[in-house]
């Protein structure tokens, strides 16, 4: 039985934060295919691409036929408890920091013995599911979770170290006036944030959702302005010390290219928000989340950036919307090496047209707000670091993934790529 | 391919051990594997009267001489070998140095081999050695608690604790009597005597596995010559034949969980190599760096039947003046771990039983002794594995 954590209590300010301290990141290449899966939550392992054997731990050579032809793919994740131990003394100071430590050896179904971490609810010799988690260096490891699901599972210790769990954390989501804040705000809410910060650019424009924003519970808007410097550092300033988790939603987006467009004020604008903004952002709060990264059990643990698919490939008929993007992609992945020292997650949302004004024209599938914002709690509780939500994001990684260069032929076909 | 049927293997007729050194253990040394390797080395060839310059045959086993091998070992030492080997098999080194070592002075590419094992220990080695120990240790246990070694066979004693009813007082019996046998060897690290109370009540590391189960890691070296009998004899030293080897790596790969080593797989050829039978073992030295592994050896050394450890050791009296006698000098678990000398310190000590040179550990009338080899937990299970009976002149 898990027992189901409480909000925790007040910090005391006179006492240390807890600096964060990390299980060894050391990988070979190969094992790297591990932290490749973990990003987007899939089990998998190396399957030899001539005899079909399934391999652990991951090499360069099938141990069946010594094929070199070793794809990584999707495999069952059933199997048993065979043996498992309790670490009590550790080498690394991690995992001393956070002893009594249960392992376990499962054998697959597929075929494979796996070392793995061992949740609290998986009984003695039991049937257990395994799931690749990320953890707090990145790399991706085996966490044997019971069969079927227990009463607040999720609270395990151990596994809320590889997950980003909203419950009992302080969120910050940048852009109240977005169309999508009420849904991301009220998600947050269901899922038990102790508080929902909002950011508010120019408060005293009026705008359609504002009172149902702040009737939901525990949120409060503050002003934030992501294009003003000033502004990010005086929110900063107030909750940067206690923001967990920092939901990027501030998007400048409008219709258009190169040539369509007469000048490059909108294209200065997307920059400004879209990139700029995420970069101010990370200025400002970086610093303090990546250092609150092992704050006990409410510790920082998660950046989310919502991003346009098409920065991985170019929609010409949101051109430079696609462009700003695509920094912002770029940029979000130096972020991630930066927060990494803290164990504090950067998650990329992606997304394909979304449910609004600036979509209204283009045909379904489109992605509502209550779509996304369900798809960003159920990563940060899995730990992702990529999630692709609805159909068109989807179909898109798997084109790119393909082929990029064919998929930027389709995406320039008549119809400006609405794939 | 089809293989011929392998043949009968050569023996190792006229080939001898001689000179086993043990140079005494440290908890922590401010010195060098080199160190320790060199003053092993010259106490060995000293006591066969070969001259460091006149060594024509070398043999290392060594975890902590990074960034040298073998090969630097011989210009830092003035040695020039015209046979060189290093063997990177932890536990198992001891008995495959005899292997190739013997072969080559039985075919006269070296007159003399000298085979050491040492291995320094810094207050933060035995940390920094466990998370670079293997490619899959690094990927695939390490990162789970980061319990090292003590979590990986924690696995294998809970799997072997379920599958064969054995209790942790099993185990205990082993811990108990190899403290027992170490209270004769003054060099041992352990000098204090040690209950099965004790053993019992001891602080869990990794459950199953408590204080008392765990070796502790110091430093240390070991030696001994390969040569031939008549060098042996005109050097006015005691000599051990070897009567048969073997050595097997990676076997069983399917079992899930390891449950049996390699000997598993050969125990019927070194018999038979031998003319032997278990009977006549006069005494037992298996790797102990934890008592499971010494367990599953009773029974893959063919000393009873798999599953029957635990009434074996309940049914014997393990210390030197028992009736099976096991791990003579305290063992690792109670002599300390030296690294890779850890495979060497059953064989150098067995050298000396059955040359009647043990001294304060001496089994009485021990002429006939079989020494087994476990190494390298590369992921989940130990890989290398080896054994070898020896007897004295007088067999």
């Amino acid at each position: 039985m898990t027992t189901p954590i409480v909000p925790p209590p007040k910090k005391d300010p006179q006492k240390r934060t807890r600096v964060p301290t990390r299980p060894s990141e050391l990988r070979s290449r190969a094992a790297l295919g591990l932290a490749a899966a973990a990003a987007e939550g899939r089990f998998m392992l190396q399957v030899c691409g001539e005899c079909g054997a399934i391999q652990y731990p991951p090499r360069d050579a099938c141990a069946a036929c010594l094929s070199v032809d070793l794809p990584w793919k999707d495999v069952s994740p059933a199997g048993r408890l065979m043996a498992e131990t309790t670490v009590r003394t550790s080498t690394n100071v991690y995992f001393r920091e956070r002893t009594p430590w249960r392992i376990g050896t499962v054998k697959l179904d597929a075929g494979p013995s796996i070392m793995c971490h061992v949740h609290g609810d998986v009984e003695r010799g039991g049937t257990v599911r395994i799931v690749n988690r990320l953890d707090k260096s990145g790399q991706g490891v085996f966490f044997a979770l019971p069969s079927e699901e227990t009463p607040a599972m999720e609270d395990d210790p151990q596994l809320r170290e590889m997950s980003c769990d909203p419950k009992y954390r302080r969120v910050l989501i940048t852009d109240a006036r977005s169309e999508n804040a009420v849904a991301l705000a009220k998600a947050f809410s269901d899922a038990q944030a102790s508080i929902i910060f909002v950011g508010e650019a120019e408060s005293w424009r009026a705008y359609p959702h504002r009172a149902a924003l702040a009737a939901i519970p525990n949120v409060e808007i503050l002003p934030l302005d992501v294009t003003d410097t000033q502004s990010v550092n005086e929110l900063a300033g107030e909750i940067g010390g206690k923001t967990d988790i920092l939901v990027n939603n501030a998007r400048f987006v409008r219709p258009g290219g190169i040539m369509d467009r007469g000048d490059t004020v909108f294209a200065r604008d997307e920059m400004e928000v879209n990139f700029l903004g995420l970069m101010r952002l990370a200025q400002a709060f970086g610093p303090a989340m990546r250092g609150r990264g092992a704050d006990g059990q409410s510790s920082a643990t998660a950046w989310v950036n919502i991003l346009s698919v098409y920065a991985y490939s170019n929609m010409p008929a949101f051109g430079a919307f696609s462009a700003s993007n695509a920094a912002a992609y770029s940029l979000s992945q130096c972020l991630r090496a930066e927060m990494r020292p803290g164990g504090v997650r950067v998650m990329n949302v992606y997304t394909g047209p979304t449910e609004d004004a600036w979509h209204q024209p283009l045909p379904p599938p489109k992605v509502a707000p209550a779509a996304l914002a369900r798809a960003i709690i159920a990563g940060l509780k899995d730990g992702l670091e990529d999630v692709f939500v609805g159909d068109v994001a989807k179909d898109l990684i798997e084109k790119w993934r393909a082929g990029a260069k064919i998929l930027e032929r389709e995406m320039t076909e008549a119809g400006g790529g609405e794939t | 391919m089809a293989r011929s049927s392998s043949s009968r293997r050569l023996g190792y007729d006229g080939i001898v051990l001689a000179a086993p050194v043990t140079v005494p253990y440290q908890r922590f040394s401010k010195e060098t594997a080199h160190w320790w390797i060199a003053r092993a080395l010259r106490q060995t060839l000293k006591a066969a009267g070969v001259a460091p310059r006149d060594l024509d045959g070398f043999s290392v086993s060594s975890f902590t001489l990074f960034p040298d091998t073998a090969v630097g070992l011989t210009q830092h030492l003035g040695l020039t070998p015209r046979w060189l080997d290093h063997i990177p098999m932890g536990g198992a080194s001891g008995v495959a140095a005899v292997r190739r070592a013997a072969r080559a002075v039985q075919a006269g590419d070296a007159d003399i081999v000298a085979c050491v094992s040492g291995d320094t220990n810094h207050v933060d080695s035995f940390r920094r050695m466990l998370s670079s120990f293997s490619r899959f240790a690094q990927d695939a246990s390490y990162p789970y608690g980061a319990g090292g070694p003590n979590a990986c066979f924690a696995l294998l004693t809970d799997h072997y604790m379920n599958a064969y009813g054995a209790r942790r007082e099993d185990f205990g019996r082993i811990c108990v009597a190899q403290r027992d046998n170490a209270l004769k060897n003054p060099h041992a690290i352990m000098k204090t005597p040690l209950t099965l109370d004790q053993y019992m009540g001891a602080r869990m590391i990794s459950d199953p596995i408590a204080l008392f189960d765990c070796v502790m890691p110091v430093s240390g070296a070991e030696a001994f010559l390969v040569m031939r009998e008549v060098d042996a004899r005109a050097a006015g030293i005691p000599f051990a034949r070897i009567r048969s080897t073997i050595e097997r790596h990676n076997a069983f790969p399917d079992d899930p969980i390891q449950m049996r080593g390699g000997w598993a797989m050969d125990i019927d050829e070194l018999y038979a190599m031998a003319d032997a039978k278990p009977d006549d073992i006069d005494l037992l030295q298996t790797y102990d760096d934890y008592p499971v592994i010494s367990m599953m050896q009773l029974e893959d050394l063919g000393f009873c039947k798999k599953g029957e450890g635990p009434e074996f050791v309940r049914a014997h009296d393990l210390t030197i003046a028992g009736d099976f006698p096991h791990n003579v000098s305290g063992g690792q678990l109670s002599a300390g771990q030296a690294g890779a000398a850890g495979g060497f310190i059953g064989l150098v000590e067995a050298i000396r039983q059955v040359t009647g040179t043990a001294g304060p550990t001496q089994v009485k009338d021990a002429t006939t002794a079989m020494v087994s080899g476990f190494g390298m937990i590369n992921f989940d299970r130990g890989v290398c594995s080896g054994a070898t009976i020896i007897s004295g002149d007088a067999q």
